[in-house]
């Protein structure tokens, strides 16, 4: 028995515990897509909001279904936001299917399921409390409020993947709660957490560990 | 008490010592997920889990999922203790 065996043991125990609970195949180029997602959707925002102030059109969450779509800013910012989400998750899948066949592990296991299920647990019930801020007419508070619980879910969810998340959702929860101060700048604060945010740690997951 | 003396020989086995680092952080684990976390044969996993339930580390749980028999280990307390002491005397030998 020597040093070597030890430090083999310890690496094994390591390498095991890791393998058991975290899904490591979580891609690092999909949170850079995401974040490009996320700023062309906050640019487009930003048009259609100066677009709105120029024609006099007042947000339109009350009526959200009876305006005609020209004149309806409050529903072209919903889909938009909704193509972000949707072309985000649909990427994170394609990116993550890949990696996982390059490094021949399947992309449903347990590990997986239980990243998803403790991400989309908080997730869920920040986009029903983000639901009634719009039932409210809260507007100023739905950028914090999804930066906040978007936060909550990384940093629950972090522990069953790469830890780079964790620090991911801690940066846009500190956005979400320094935007309340700032009511009104939504946007911005917007752009900086799923667009900026994403793009810096998706690098460094990719640089740490796709490559 | 030397150090050497600390490490538990229950663990003194690649299998063993990885059967207990899936199950320590993990609720349970079936013998499938065990057998491709470990990449060892049928034989051997459950020759070595057998040691470990000797030594009451680890508890079996013998179920059916339809018709298909199910095996779900558990660590129990003192597994967990005791191989947080092992871990713990390692990390002590690969520092001292």
């Amino acid at each position: 028995m020597t040093n070597d065996k030890y430090l083999e043991d310890i690496k094994e125990i390591k390498s095991l515990m890791n393998k058991s609970t975290r899904f490591i195949s979580l891609s690092g180029m999909s949170g850079i897509m995401a974040g490009v997602y996320a700023l062309i959707g906050s640019v487009i925002g930003h048009f259609i909001i100066q677009n709105a102030y120029e024609k006099g059109y007042r947000d339109t969450v009350n009526t959200l279904f009876e305006t005609p779509w020209a004149q309806n800013p409050s529903l072209q910012i919903i889909v938009v936001a909704a193509g972000v989400l949707l072309f985000s998750i649909v990427t994170a899948f394609i990116f993550t299917r890949s990696k996982a066949r390059k490094h021949k592990q399947k992309v449903w296991t347990k590990q997986s399921i239980r990243l998803i299920g403790n991400f989309m647990a908080p997730l869920s019930i920040g986009a029903i409390f983000t639901l009634v801020l719009l039932q409210y007419n809260l507007l100023g508070l739905v950028a914090p409020a999804m930066l906040v619980f978007y936060g909550l879910a990384c940093m629950n969810a972090a522990q069953f993947t790469l830890g780079t998340v964790k620090y991911l959702g801690l940066s846009c929860a500190i956005l979400g709660l320094i935007n309340t101060q700032f009511i009104g700048y939504g946007l911005y604060f917007w752009a900086a957490g799923f667009g900026l945010c994403h793009i810096i740690y998706g690098a460094v997951m990719y640089y740490k560990y796709d490559r | 008490m030397s150090l050497i003396n600390k490490l538990n020989k229950a663990f003194d086995h690649r299998i063993r010592l990885g059967i207990m680092s899936v199950l320590v952080v993990n609720d349970h684990a079936d013998f499938k997920e065990l057998k491709e976390l470990l990449d060892v044969t049928d034989g051997n996993l459950a020759s070595h889990a057998k040691a470990l339930e000797k030594e009451s580390y680890i508890r079996v749980e013998k179920s059916f999922i339809g018709r298909k028999p199910n095996t779900k280990y558990i660590a129990t307390d003192v597994g967990k203790l005791d191989f947080k002491k092992h871990i713990e005397a390692l990390e002590k030998l690969i520092g001292g």
